[in-house]
């Protein structure tokens, strides 16, 4: 059986296509993370993004993903939705 | 009932619908021949051998679009079209029907007058899934809910999660062919409005609660009590609203009475309150997530329980009727004896009365008086209601008393007046109480109307259980409503 097509159990009053969270207008005064998925320069990538960023004075926290072949783990994710307010991700090489 | 939606274009004229499988379809093979030399203009749809009938050019519906859009459920089907739309069909082979509709009378000479015909194609349960996605996918369904398209890589279950349509538990994914298979277990039209949900006071229509019924996990024939669950507890009188967002522990508690609950397997017997009975977990499911989902009645938002209770996930049972040594608690509430019904409580959790050693009602009620003096608090009395689930064990006592419930609720209510002494605010040093106009005289904790008795569970086991309702005074009253098929 195709499960691809669900029907709407809601009263409907919601979009059905989700939006995504909210962009900031402005860095200012918020933590920003960078995420490290473990990919081969990914952290060079990152690390040259994070001098750029604390020149401009921004605060920069770091996070890593222990390997990018699989989801992170809970306490990474912890990690990132406690600990910054914006996150950059390095996603490929 | 399910229809697919009108099929539009359509050419005036006759339509036959048949398979060559089929043995009355190809007994009729002669007579289709013979509309046709009459000049009757008639589309032969063929649903599984492109050739058959040999000679009279069918059209090919061997992936079912006509069929299905015909509403064909018997083969073979003659129907008459005029203004692009179906004014009449005959299914199987009736010489007078299908003269009829024809207008070309002698028709099939030396055949019976009538034969039965042979399932549609289209009733296969295997391809009914199919078509059920395709049709909703191209809108030609009585079907108005918004199709939701999932990502190629998501999974349903997750999605469902995702989306916020969950009670917390997986939920089964609710596509269309489960959600057309729901709608078979009622008569009532998939587009009836059967009720305004608070607290988003959404128009409920039964293609909706089919849709939260496949979530919960329901059979088709559990649908007409859900139906009647959600219309009963969105009366004023049951007032869903207040009962989802007081911080108070209650929730939507249903009893089901009459053939109904046999029927479709509800128990009412061991662990009548507990895990296991598929209809008793899914059907108090269903309520809750209609009351979710059209609603919009979430934990945290309007729902501002301090803890809940867990039978807000889903809490159904059904009554012994069989075993009871009084009337069923609908037939005392108004519904015809043999008529099936739902009736919806604001619970809180079952508490247990344990009494093991009462050989007489006299003495058993005062066990029940002691227990349900604790309801809220035992210095709090006036406006709740309880649900008195009696054992059998404890029924037999009554039984032997000859006690019926009106006399049982007499002496509870009796002996659960309390002098104002001992429940004004302070006495006993417990701050919690009643007002100081309580102080003096006694006070009765209920009326005779807030004490029900449901007679259910295991046959051994001396026991009853106390089920609280609302603080709230008159906030929520119970609602017992008919289940119409």
């Amino acid at each position: 059986m195709t499960e691809r097509i669900l029907l709407d159990p809601t009263n409907e009053r919601a979009p059905a296509r989700r939006n995504r969270a909210a962009r900031p207008v402005s860095l200012d005064g918020k933590v920003i993370g960078l995420l490290d998925i473990s990919k081969p320069r990914g952290d060079v990538f990152l690390g040259r993004l994070a001098e750029v960023l604390e020149a401009r004075g921004h605060r920069v926290v770091r996070f890593r993903k222990p390997t990018y072949t699989k989801p992170a783990p809970p306490e990474v994710r912890r990690a990132v939705r406690d600990g910054c307010d914006v996150v950059v991700e390095g996603l490929a090489d | 009932m399910v229809a697919p939606a009108a099929a539009s274009g359509l050419r005036d004229g006759l339509i036959a619908v048949v398979k060559r499988e089929c043995p009355t379809c190809r007994l009729i093979v002669s007579v289709l021949g013979e509309l046709r030399a009459n000049g009757a203009p008639v589309a032969i749809f063929t649903q599984d051998d492109p050739e058959f009938p040999p000679g009279l050019s069918p059209i090919d519906d061997s992936a079912l679009d006509a069929s299905w859009s015909l509403g064909i459920e018997t083969v073979p089907t003659l129907l008459r079209v005029e203004g692009q739309r179906v004014v009449a069909r005959a299914e199987g082979w009736q010489r007078d029907a299908w003269e009829r509709l024809s207008g070309v009378t002698g028709l099939g000479a030396g055949l019976p007058a009538h034969r039965p015909g042979c399932g549609s194609r289209t009733l296969e349960p295997a391809l009914r899934d199919v078509l059920a996605t395709r049709a909703v996918a191209a809108g030609d369904t009585e079907l108005r809910a918004r199709p939701i398209t999932l990502g190629e890589l998501e999974d349903p279950i997750e999605a469902a999660f995702a989306r916020g349509w969950s009670d917390g538990l997986p939920v089964v994914p609710p596509t269309p062919a489960r959600v057309l298979r729901m709608l078979e277990g009622s008569t009532r039209a998939p587009a009836e409005v059967v009720a305004t949900v608070p607290p988003d006071y959404a128009e409920c229509t039964v293609e909706k609660i089919a849709i939260n019924a496949v979530m919960a996990g329901c059979l088709p024939e559990y649908l007409p009590v859900v139906i009647a669950a959600v219309e009963a507890a969105c009366t004023d009188a049951f007032n869903i609203h207040g009962v989802l967002a007081t911080t108070y522990f209650v929730g939507p508690m249903i009893v089901v009475n009459g053939p109904i609950a046999g029927a479709i397997g509800l128990n009412s017997g061991v662990n009548a309150l507990g895990q296991g009975s598929r209809a008793n977990a899914t059907i108090g499911r269903a309520l809750q997530l209609v009351i979710r989902n059209v609603g919009g009645g979430r934990p945290g938002e309007v729902d501002r329980a301090t803890f809940g209770q867990p039978g807000k996930y889903t809490f159904c049972f059904a009554e012994d009727e069989a075993g009871s040594p009084w009337e069923p608690l609908s037939v005392e509430r108004g519904v015809a004896r043999g008529a099936s019904a739902v009736t919806v409580f604001a619970a809180e959790g079952p508490r247990a009365v344990v009494d093991q050693r009462s050989r007489t009602a006299e003495s058993l009620a005062g066990s029940y008086a002691a227990c349900l003096r604790t309801v809220a608090h035992p210095k709090l009395v006036g406006g709740c209601d309880v649900v008195i689930v009696v054992s059998p064990e404890h029924g037999r006592v009554f039984r032997a008393a000859e006690w019926s419930k009106a006399r049982l609720r007499d002496e509870l209510v009796r002996r659960t007046t309390l002098p104002g002494a001992e429940i004004v605010q302070g006495a006993g040093d417990i701050a919690e109480g009643m007002p100081e106009t309580f102080a003096t005289g006694t006070w009765p904790k209920f009326a005779p109307e807030n004490l029900l008795f449901v007679h259910a569970g295991g046959t051994a086991g001396m026991f009853s259980a106390l089920i609280g309702g609302w603080i709230g005074r008159g906030g929520s009253r119970p609602v017992t409503w008919e289940v119409k098929s």
